[in-house]
Parts: C-alpha cells; sequence; structure tokens
C-alpha cells in the first residue's frame, strides 16, 4: 500500500456522490437494523436493484455503509426489547437487556454504538495494511481448520451459559440436533422432515432467535406478576431510565477502564472475520467467551455488565470489513452479504481477484475506507439513534407489547415469506419460555443451531477428503495445531473439574471459567 | 448522480406504462393489472438471483406493472421449486427454474417434477468446468483422468451436494470413460464457493463448476481450469477444450436458467411473457450484463425450453442410476 494509493483512493471516496451514498445506506441500514426481525442481508439484497443506476464506488459504499450500519443497530432491538439483530448480537443480547432492565438502557447502546465503530475503525485499519495476506493466510484454512474452529465456537457456550454449564450444555445440543433438520447436504436424505415440505428446507435461526428471546419474554411478561422492570415499565411509578444519561456518557472511561478487551476483541474479529463462511458469526461468541475467561470478575457476567459486551460488540463489527477480504482478493464470498456485494463488483465491470490489488489497487482501498467513514458515521447516527430509542422505553407497556408482537410475526415472515417461518416462531418462543423457566439458558440454543450445520458440514466434509480416517484431522500442520488446542482445552477442563470434585472445600466458588 | 440515475430508472418505468396503456387494446390490457411476484428458489446474491432480477426489472419496464423478486430458498431448490409449481395458476407468481428442478423426482423427493410447470423460454445456459489446483502433479484433463484411473479415490472432487448437478456433471463423465462412479471420491459441500476454498487450501483436487466461478483463483496463480465438460465451446472462453474433444465423449450436462410459471396458465400471458423474455435476450444492455458476470445468454422459447428440460432429464436420471444415486 503506497501512500500515493492511499491518497488517490482518498480522493474517489471523499466526493459528493459517494459520500452521499454512504450516508443514505447508513441512515437506512439504521431503520431496517433497528427494526426487529428484519436482517443485514435482507437490506442488502433491496438496495441491489437501486445499485443499477449507479457508478461502481457509489454502488459498493451503499452496501458497505448499509451492512455495517444494519449490523450495529440490530444491537438495538436486542438491549431494548430482547430480539437480537443477528446470530452474532445474540451472544451479548443477554448482557445488554439484563443492563436495559437495570435502567441502564442507554449505557447499554451507547457501548454498542461506541464500541462497534471503534471495532469497525481499527479493523479497517488493520486491513488497510494487511488485506492481502490476510487473504493469503485464509486461504489456506481447509475444512479440516473449520472443523476445528466450530469446535472452540461451540465451546464458547460453556461461557456464556452463565452458573449452570451442565444446563447450558443440553441447551445447545438441542440447537444441534435442530439444525439437523432438513436435506442432509452430503446424500440430499430428509431429516427429520415428517413429509413436510417447508421442513425440507431446514429451521431458520431468524425465527428461532426472534422466538426464543422476545416472544418468550412475552410470555413470560403475560404470565408472571414479576416485579422486575422491563422496557414499558416507565409508565408506571418508576421511571424505566432512572439514570437518564445522555448518549456516550461515561464511555471514555469504560474504554480506559477495559483496552485491553477492545484490544482483544479487534483482534479476533478481524482476523477470525476473514475465513469465509463461518468467521462473522463466530467471532462474537469467542470474544465474549475469552472476555469471560480472563476477566477479573467473571461471576458478573451475563447480569449486565459492560467488559463482556464491549468485548463482543468490537469483535463483531471488526469482523465485518475484514469478511470482505477473501471475497475481494479471491471471489469467495463468505456470507450473504459479500456474495451479494460481488455479484454487485462483477455487474459494474470489477471483477473481484488478485489482478483488481495489482491493476487497480484504488478500489479495493477505497471500499476498505468506505469502511471507515461508514464506522465514523455511527457516532453521530447512534447518538440521534439512541435518543431515540429513549422514546422506545417511555411507550406505555400495553402499547409496546402488541407492537413487539407484530415485529416477532413480521421478522419471523419475511426471512423466507412464508407463515411457516412464523410457526417455527411461536413454537421456539413456548420452548423458550419453558426452557427459561426451568433455569436453561437460551443463548446457546442458538450458538448450536448457527455452528451446527458448520460442524456437520465441515466433518463429513474433512471425512470424505480422508476417506475415513480420523488421523486426517491432524493431517495439515494448522489443523493439527488447532485440533491440539481444542483437545487440551477440554481435557484442562474435565481435569479441573476432577480436582474441584476430589476437594469439595473449594468448590462453593463460583465456577464460569471453562476454558483453561 | 444516485437521485438523478434513480429517477432515471423511474421515468423510463413510467415511459413505458404510458406506452404501454397507450399502445394496449383492451385485450391485452388485462394481464398484467397488479404486481407479479417472480419466485427464486435460490438465495439473494447467488448466479440465479442476480440474472433473475436483472430479467424483473426488464419485465417490469415492459409491462410497467412491478416484477417483485421473493427468493424462497432451502433443500437444495426444492423449496422454491415446489413454490413455483404450487402457485395459483392466474400469470401472477412466475418463476426461475434451474436445472436442479429435472432432478429432484430421480432422487426420490416428493414435492416437484418437470410436468408440473407451464414452460415460458430458457435465457441463460452454462457449460461446468474441470477446475485444478495449480500444484497439482499434471495440468491438462489427460492428466487429471490418468490420475483418477490409476485410483479412483485418490482425488478428491467437490462443487456441491451429492448427487446436485456438479456431482453429476463429474461422475458422469467418469462413468462415460469407464471409471466406476461409485469409487471415486465425492465431497459433498454447500455449493461452489466452499468447495474453492477447499481446492486452493489443497485439500481437494477438483472442483467442477462453471468457469466464471473459478475465474478470481484462476487469476490469482491458485488453480487452473483445464476443461468445459461439454460438447461444444463456449462463446464466452473460446480457449477452453471441450471433453468431448478431448476424449470423445458423448456427455453434454448443460445447466440453465429460464422463466417457468405453474401447470395451467392462461397460454396468452405465457405467449407475452415468452415474447418479452425473447425481446430482453436481444437487449444488448442485458446483454452487456450478463457477459459481465461470465453468464451466456442462450434463448430457447417455450417449446423448445420444454423440449430440452425433457432430454435433460432423462440424461441426468440415467447418470444417476449409473452412480447408485437414483432412488
Amino acid at each position: 500500500m503506497s501512500p500515493a494509493t492511499l491518497l488517490e483512493s482518498l480522493g474517489m471516496v471523499l466526493q459528493v456522490q459517494v459520500l452521499l451514498a454512504i450516508l443514505g445506506g447508513a441512515v437506512y441500514g439504521l431503520f431496517i437494523g433497528a427494526l426487529p426481525g428484519l436482517t443485514a442481508t435482507m437490506a442488502t439484497a433491496l438496495l441491489v436493484p437501486l445499485t443499477f443506476y449507479m457508478a461502481p464506488l457509489p454502488a459498493i459504499a451503499l452496501i458497505v455503509s448499509s451492512t455495517a450500519m444494519a449490523i450495529t443497530a440490530g444491537d438495538i432491538p436486542g438491549a431494548l426489547l430482547r430480539i437480537p439483530g443477528t446470530p452474532a448480537s445474540a451472544a451479548y443480547t443477554e448482557e445488554s437487556y439484563a443492563m436495559t432492565r437495570r435502567g441502564d438502557a442507554v449505557r447499554a447502546l451507547s457501548i454498542g454504538f461506541f464500541f462497534s465503530a471503534l471495532g469497525g475503525l481499527i479493523g479497517a485499519g488493520a486491513l488497510l495494511v494487511t488485506g492481502p495476506l490476510l487473504a493469503r493466510v485464509s486461504l489456506n484454512f481447509s475444512s479440516f481448520e473449520f472443523f476445528w474452529l466450530a469446535v472452540l465456537g461451540l465451546l464458547a457456550c460453556a461461557l456464556v451459559s452463565g452458573s449452570n454449564p451442565v444446563k447450558g450444555g443440553v441447551s445447545l445440543v438441542l440447537g444441534v440436533l435442530v439444525s439437523t433438520v432438513g436435506l442432509d447436504i452430503t446424500t440430499g436424505q430428509p431429516r427429520f422432515t415428517f413429509g413436510s415440505l417447508e421442513l425440507m428446507g431446514g429451521v431458520s435461526f431468524i425465527p428461532v432467535m426472534i422466538g426464543m428471546f422476545a416472544f418468550s419474554e412475552i410470555l413470560r411478561g403475560l404470565s408472571a406478576k414479576d416485579d422486575t422492570p422491563r422496557p414499558g415499565d416507565g409508565d408506571g411509578d418508576r421511571p424505566a431510565d432512572t439514570r437518564s444519561q445522555r448518549p456516550f456518557q461515561g464511555i471514555w472511561g469504560l474504554f480506559r477502564r477495559y483496552p485491553l478487551s477492545v484490544l482483544r476483541g479487534t483482534s479476533l474479529g478481524a482476523s477470525l472475520g476473514a475465513l469465509p463462511g463461518v468467521g462473522g458469526d463466530l467471532a462474537a461468541w469467542i470474544a465474549y467467551g475469552v472476555s469471560a475467561r480472563f476477566s477479573k470478575t467473571p461471576e458478573r457476567f451475563g447480569k449486565g455488565h459492560e467488559e463482556g459486551l464491549i468485548e463482543a460488540t468490537s469483535a463483531n463489527n471488526a469482523g465485518l470489513s475484514s469478511a470482505w477480504i477473501p471475497a475481494l482478493v479471491f471471489g469467495i464470498p463468505g456470507d450473504a452479504v459479500t456474495a451479494i456485494a460481488v455479484g454487485v463488483l462483477y455487474m459494474k465491470g470489477v471483477a473481484p481477484g488478485p489482478r483488481l490489488f495489482a491493476e487497480n489497487p484504488t478500489m479495493p482501498t477505497a471500499i476498505i475506507l468506505c469502511f471507515f467513514v461508514a464506522n465514523l458515521l455511527l457516532f453521530p447516527l447512534g447518538y440521534v439513534a439512541i435518543r431515540a430509542a429513549r422514546l422506545v422505553l417511555a411507550v406505555p407497556r400495553n402499547v409496546i407489547v402488541p407492537m413487539i408482537l407484530i415485529c416477532c410475526f413480521l421478522g419471523s415472515f419475511a426471512i423466507n415469506n412464508t407463515l411457516f417461518g412464523v410457526a417455527i416462531m411461536l413454537v421456539a418462543g413456548l420452548a423458550g419460555y419453558l426452557m427459561e423457566r426451568n433455569g436453561f439458558p437460551i443463548a446457546p440454543v442458538i450458538l448450536g443451531l448457527v455452528l451446527g450445520p458448520v460442524l456437520e458440514s465441515n466433518f463429513i466434509m474433512s471425512m470424505q477428503i480422508a476417506r475415513g480416517d480420523l488421523a486426517g484431522f491432524f493431517d495439515r500442520p494448522v489443523s493439527a495445531v488447532l485440533g491440539v488446542f481444542v483437545i487440551a482445552v477440554i481435557a484442562l477442563t474435565i481435569l479441573s473439574r476432577i480436582r474441584k470434585a476430589l476437594r469439595p472445600g473449594r468448590a462453593d466458588r463460583p465456577d464460569t471459567s471453562y476454558i483453561q | 448522480m444516485i437521485h438523478e440515475g434513480m429517477s432515471r430508472g423511474r421515468r423510463a418505468l413510467c415511459l413505458a406504462g404510458i406506452a404501454l396503456a397507450a399502445t394496449a387494446g383492451p385485450a391485452l390490457a388485462d394481464w398484467p393489472e397488479k404486481a407479479v411476484t417472480v419466485i427464486v428458489p435460490w438465495s439473494a446474491g447467488g448466479g440465479t438471483d442476480a440474472t433473475a432480477r436483472a430479467v424483473a426489472s426488464e419485465l417490469e419496464e415492459k409491462f410497467g406493472q412491478p416484477f417483485n423478486v421473493v427468493n424462497r430458498t432451502g433443500g437444495g431448490g426444492l423449496v422454491g421449486h415446489s413454490a413455483i409449481a404450487q402457485a395459483p395458476a392466474d400469470g401472477y407468481t412466475l418463476g426461475v427454474i434451474t436445472i436442479e428442478s429435472t432432478m429432484f423426482q430421480a432422487q426420490g423427493l416428493p414435492g416437484v417434477t418437470p410436468a408440473d410447470y407451464t414452460y415460458i423460454g430458457r435465457f441463460n445456459a452454462d457449460p461446468i468446468a474441470i477446475n485444478i489446483a495449480a500444484d497439482a502433479g499434471y495440468d491438462d484433463a489427460e492428466g487429471l483422468i490418468e490420475t483418477v484411473r490409476a485410483d479412483p479415490g485418490a482425488v478428491a472432487a467437490s462443487g456441491a451436494n451429492r448427487g446436485g448437478l456438479s456431482h453429476l456433471a463429474w461422475i458422469g463423465l467418469l462413468d462415460k470413460l469407464d471409471i466406476d462412479p461409485a469409487a471415486a471420491t465425492w465431497v459433498a459441500s454447500d455449493g461452489s464457493a466452499p468447495a474453492l476454498q477447499q481446492l486452493a487450501s489443497g485439500a481437494i483436487d477438483v472442483v467442477s463448476t462453471s468457469p466464471a466461478e473459478a475465474q478470481s483463483l484462476v487469476d490469482a496463480g491458485e488453480a487452473r481450469t483445464v476443461a468445459l465438460i461439454s460438447s461444444e465451446r463456449s462463446a464466452l472462453y473460446p480457449d477452453l477444450p471441450t471433453t468431448t474433444e478431448i476424449f470423445g465423449t458423448d456427455w453434454s450436462p448443460l445447466p440453465f436458467r429460464g422463466l417457468a410459471a405453474p401447470k395451467g396458465v392462461p397460454e396468452d400471458i405465457v405467449g407475452k411473457v415468452e415474447t418479452a423474455l425473447k425481446e430482453i435476450t436481444e437487449d444488448p444492455d442485458f446483454q452487456a450484463f450478463m457477459a459481465s458476470r461470465g453468464f451466456s445468454v442462450a434463448y430457447q422459447d417455450a417449446a423448445t425450453f420444454e423440449a430440452t428440460v425433457t432430454s435433460s432429464s432423462e440424461g441426468l436420471a440415467a447418470a444417476m442410476t449409473s452412480a447408485g444415486l437414483a432412488q
């Protein structure tokens, strides 16, 4: 990356139409993301016809900024209404919602926007320097390595399931089991479909997520004379947001208190994000788990503690920009959003590939700079969004509950335009309600549902390549290192459990540190 | 600029609408009087989706009504393909079908058969190519096939699910070359992107997918496209030899994308869309768009399209039977 290229790319980005596209995309993304159940993928797909009429860079800038904003804004319904916007944000929805219930909604949202933007900025900065190199490294990852990473992601479950890892494990396995419904990709055999055509398409995690988190919460509110304050209680004697802070107040202090969390989250996000297909969703979960492991106060996790929230949310946005690297360098899109973006690039006569970096390095650099600008926009737009979000908290409960319900229905319908999604949402909501009443955490279900197919398909692919020889998982150097690491983590966890069981006097300490 | 572009598009649409209203007689004005849904059985952002959206936006201009693309994904295309066939046959639900629609029956999957559609026209067909790793011990199709012949299980190929078209193209070729398809190693993957990642990481040896999808990796010096599994060369890749030239085989599985509707849609509606589709495929803008994505434009009218689908369905069923995949 020569300074001349950087300067030239900066000149390209600082044109009126590019900046307008970024601003327009950001405002649009903010709306879509803040609507519970509508996803960044949907936001991007809807933009495609618009890009037909635009020059290449504004077209891509539009997609870049709307995605960055939609994913960050997805944390708003997560924090306020307990409806996570993306599978990644499900990792820390409990945490931010716990803060909202405590009356700290503004603080939770401020952390979300500030550290997302910071993570995004640092991530994009790192990409400017390491982009093509990172792509080269990510290309060496095969199904063997992806399998171990997926196992590592599942282990993060122990860390997000709070005080009862056994019940967390049960939830996780339930999620993995549900993910096996549908046509098996290896043989095309229908599994657990009971002859239903809709079930052959599998159970999508969006309606499950909406149902388990949001619908179950409504059920709980209806069934229990629970006096814990939650959003919508603001019409009573007690204001919902007792501390009535200004957006971003006291955030700088948090940054100074947890600089290591930001650094770890960002580097985890940026490196895992570059792995096509698995990175983006995994990064936030692993970051949250790592944060809990290295925290001085792990017992506060899951109860509205800032630390894990900071680390996971910065990982989330840092991973966002690096997901574009394999797509730009090798034309291998890692997720639906980058797949759409690759399509738009082709359409504009900008074929992704190494030649793009060699012959026209200003274009990829300009795209990364668009991430920069979009993440900068998160600060002012976040400020406005947080101010507006406080209005949501002031809405009386008897108004907001029907609205959440409508959002639940809309979001789960929109995922595949069928009522089937709504049915899934209702069933998941009922299941989530029953699970929570009995102390089973629900976040691990989402983790299992998202990682189940990754785990299975990469395991099967690897076994087919190794012709059924399990030693194949240790044949490749990177895979062997990852494998040994994962096995060591599991073995040490079991060992420490046994040690504690043998010394019952010390077992009373709340045990949340599972990765040793 | 953006707003200018947008309003230009809208203006064109309005003009098209006005033109249609002015020229069309009362008999023609009955369809479409409201928005038409176009079901795409594959996810947003993929090749089928991109071409479907391009076709839909052109149809929108021609008919002056919105043509809304709806992605109905899942089950290897089965969910969306069934949704097209089961929609009301009133002309307000059309769909883009792909070659997978001809294979569900032989795979033993219930829901949809080629007989469940009214065919409107094909707009695209691209051959599948053999792509190998750049550091393989051979550099052409002959070398590859020799290696496979020596030990069919040692050469791992991928590109789609087991029984997917990419798989059938590869084992169909092996079958024609008297190599036992059941002995070859097929790595089931969720499409060509993960398969190409596996190829680049050195975990597998062959990816059978369209040359356009492998282009970036080929440019990067990580992969090499050695031949098209086809009987005729592609206009977009005139230098790529075909397997028919190299081995004298007669095996040409051609993935297609075309418009179809539920069985029983009135003939005059089919005729209108068929004519419009023909005009779209002759439009230089559309052709330029398709070429920019590495897709060829290959129009077939309703009758020819139906015949192509029928013969492809039979050929693939035979290939699946020989590989022991048919149910």
